[in-house]
């Protein structure tokens, strides 16, 4: 009696916070998985018709004229660069959160929320503004090239902008605190005598990392990499601004059908497909980085 | 038969920072450790055990001296090249790692087959008696446990020399009892060196073959618990380990006259002049009659078997006396006694 009461209590105290949930995440994404199987309207929005273009536009493509069927090279391109980039992006920021993060949480307790500090300021900033400051550095007529010429390294200023590296470096930029930030929280539990320990039982300075440090800190790598990897995946303004037109990543891709392309059923089904992907990466590398710890 | 010296330590001296941060943690020490012994370093907190411990497993380099194990200089080898393994207060176990790959970390680092680290952990499970817990994690086991698996994990590479920087601290007193038997047991299976630190002198005692009592980053006297227990080479010594009463006199003749007026025909070992007497409480005996010493007991403080009884004598100095409880019939506080020192145990020292 008193129970049931309690459990209908429950429910009816969170039922605010439910019914938020409920409209604000899973309302845009059933809108977005409808109008994936909708047929697309003649200058843009959606014909309330069932209709499987969307999805089929998403690796495929038909001729205009004889009809014929073929693998929408163009859009496996932009897949596969928005992967490899992400991927890219999560190793880069992990070599360099490592040792930085290691850095700030092996100095004394006072100059470590210093450091933290020092760390989230770039957020201080807008996303746009920063990415162009990027910009600024490595144009060809940039602080970059500049100081390169300068010094006499190069005789011509290198091409960084418009391409990969500089929506890499971008990315690296921009996504290097949420890398930082989980590994310090980690490294700032670690017990650093286990170190000693390690170097006492024969284990040379690589093997303490590898089979010290590492897994006990892997809460936080794992953190970390979720936190970069999936902003890279759907990253939008970075490789706006850095990649020019044509290097395109999903994200941008997606605007595009919503924008200019004026194919909102592709938009929406290319949508669902970057969500599945995060999902599906987050349950393989959540699997894969556990598959040795013994509390399993 | 001599025995091996397993480490020599030579004139180390080890000072931590520069300038006028400096602190001088090791004056000059030389020790000679021979092989199969169980070893204490004994000492107040800060006079350098862990310094010493901590350059001989190398986790430290001393600024002057070396350091030689088994005839070989290990001065500046680093810790994993060296066969010497450190059972660490903390413990420090591997939080990832079960109870078996912990023990087993050492040997798989050296690089030993799969099927010969999994045999010695168990033949090493098996010696600190925790076969049931090898699948666990460290922190699944109670402190005692855990303190058994610090033990095997540091034993299990067969060093040649094994240290352990105050083990037990960590254990209430009934766990504590029970691992000093089960080290002093571990040490004499392995025949493995022990260096072992303490503060506690009745651990130091009880499981060490010999002692070195430290003080201020210097070896104050080497020598077996007997040796440093009966014949303290000085005050702080006598002090440190047991109590003790310390009586100031001066020699006449081939005895020692005491502030009371009294000749005690002590031995001398060529003493002369002013000295001080270190008297054990268990030296003293007390007569109803009231011969000897002329003495009145201001305390009495029952401890079981034994009574310790405060005395103040004709100089107005103080004195206790240790007596057991069922031989002490009737004395009372108030009462006037006479007290007897078996002069012959008597410990003189430069006053
Ligand atoms: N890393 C260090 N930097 C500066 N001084 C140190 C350092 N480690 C130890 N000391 C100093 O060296 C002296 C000896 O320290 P040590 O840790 O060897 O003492 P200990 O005998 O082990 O004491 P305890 O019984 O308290 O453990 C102390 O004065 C200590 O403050
Ligand atoms: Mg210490």
């Amino acid at each position: 009696m008193s129970g049931r009461s309690k459990g209908l209590n429950g429910w009816l105290l969170s039922s605010p916070a439910l019914i938020l949930l409920l409209l604000a995440a899973s309302g845009p994404l059933l809108i977005v998985a409808v109008y994936s199987v909708l047929e697309k309207g003649d200058y843009s929005g959606v014909r309330w018709i069932l209709s499987g273009d969307g999805w089929f536009n998403v690796l495929f493509q038909r001729d205009i004229f004889d009809q014929t069927v073929s693998l929408a090279d163009a859009n496996l391109s932009i897949f596969w660069r928005s992967v490899k980039l992400s991927i890219a992006t999560t190793l880069i920021t992990f070599a360099f959160g490592l040792p930085t993060a290691w850095f700030i949480a092996t100095r004394p307790p006072k100059s470590r929320a210093l450091w933290l500090f020092l760390i989230t300021i770039p957020f201080w900033t807008n996303l746009l503004i920063r990415t162009f400051a990027i910009m600024e550095v490595i144009r060809n007529q940039g602080i970059l090239n500049t100081f390169l010429t300068w010094t006499g390294l190069i005789s011509e200023p290198i091409q960084i902008l418009y391409t990969d590296t500089a929506v890499l470096i971008g990315m690296v930029y921009v996504y290097l605190p949420l890398m930082v930030l989980p590994l310090y929280a980690a490294i700032d539990r670690f017990d650093f005598r286990l170190i000693e320990a390690g170097y006492d039982l024969y284990a040379s300075r690589w093997q303490v990392l590898r089979g010290v440090i590492l897994p006990i800190i892997r809460p936080g790598i794992v953190a970390g990499s979720i936190l970069v990897f999936i902003p890279s995946l759907g990253a939008y303004v970075t490789p706006r601004v850095l990649g020019g037109g044509k290097n395109m990543m999903i994200g941008n891709f997606i605007e595009l059908q919503f924008g200019q392309g004026q194919n909102w059923p592709l938009g929406a089904a290319l949508s669902t497909v970057l969500l599945l992907v995060v999902l599906i990466s987050l349950v393989v590398y959540t699997r894969v980085t556990s598959k040795d710890d013994p509390r399993g | 038969m001599t025995k091996q010296i397993a480490i020599d330590a030579r004139n180390v001296g080890k000072i931590y920072g520069v300038g006028v941060h400096a602190v001088t943690a090791l004056g000059d020490v030389s020790i000679a450790i021979e092989q199969g012994e169980f070893f204490t370093l004994l000492g107040p907190s800060g006079c350098g055990k862990t310094t010493l411990l901590r350059c001989i497993a190398g986790f430290e380099t001393p600024t002057s001296g070396s350091i030689h194990l088994s005839g070989r200089d290990i001065t500046y080898t680093p810790p994993n090249e060296r066969p010497v393994n450190t059972v660490f207060q903390s413990y420090a176990l591997f939080p990832h790692l079960s109870v078996a790959d912990n023990i087993g970390f050492g040997l798989k680092m050296q690089g030993k087959p799969a099927k010969e680290v999994k045999a010695a952990v168990e033949r090493v499970l098996a010696l600190v008696k925790l076969e049931d817990f090898a699948k666990r994690l460290p922190q699944q086991l109670s402190g005692g446990q855990q303190q058994r698996v610090a033990l095997a994990r540091a034993l299990a590479p067969q060093p040649e020399v094994l240290l352990l920087d105050e083990p037990l601290s960590a254990l209430d007193l009934k766990l504590r009892k029970e691992m000093q038997s089960e080290l002093k047991r571990l040490q004499t299976e392995t025949g493995i060196t022990f260096i072992f630190v303490t503060h506690d002198q009745e651990e130091a005692l009880t499981m060490s073959d010999r002692i070195a009592v430290m003080s201020a980053g210097e070896l104050l006297q080497v020598g077996t618990p007997h040796d440093i227990y009966d014949r303290p080479v000085n005050r702080f010594v006598a002090d440190f380990i047991g109590e003790t009463n310390f009586v100031e006199g001066t020699v006449e003749g081939s005895a020692v006259r005491i502030g009371t007026g009294d000749l005690l025909d002590v031995t001398l070992d060529g003493h002369s002049g002013g000295v001080t007497l270190a008297v054990r409480p268990e030296q003293v005996s007390l007569r109803a009659d009231g011969s000897g010493i002329a003495a009145q007991i201001v305390a009495a403080t029952y401890l079981g078997t034994d009574t310790h009884y405060t005395l103040e004598l004709g100089d107005k100095s103080l004195l206790v006396a240790r007596i057991q409880s069922n031989s002490a019939g009737g004395m009372r506080v108030g009462d006037a006694v006479g007290l007897h020192i078996d002069a012959g145990a008597v410990q003189v020292l430069s006053a």
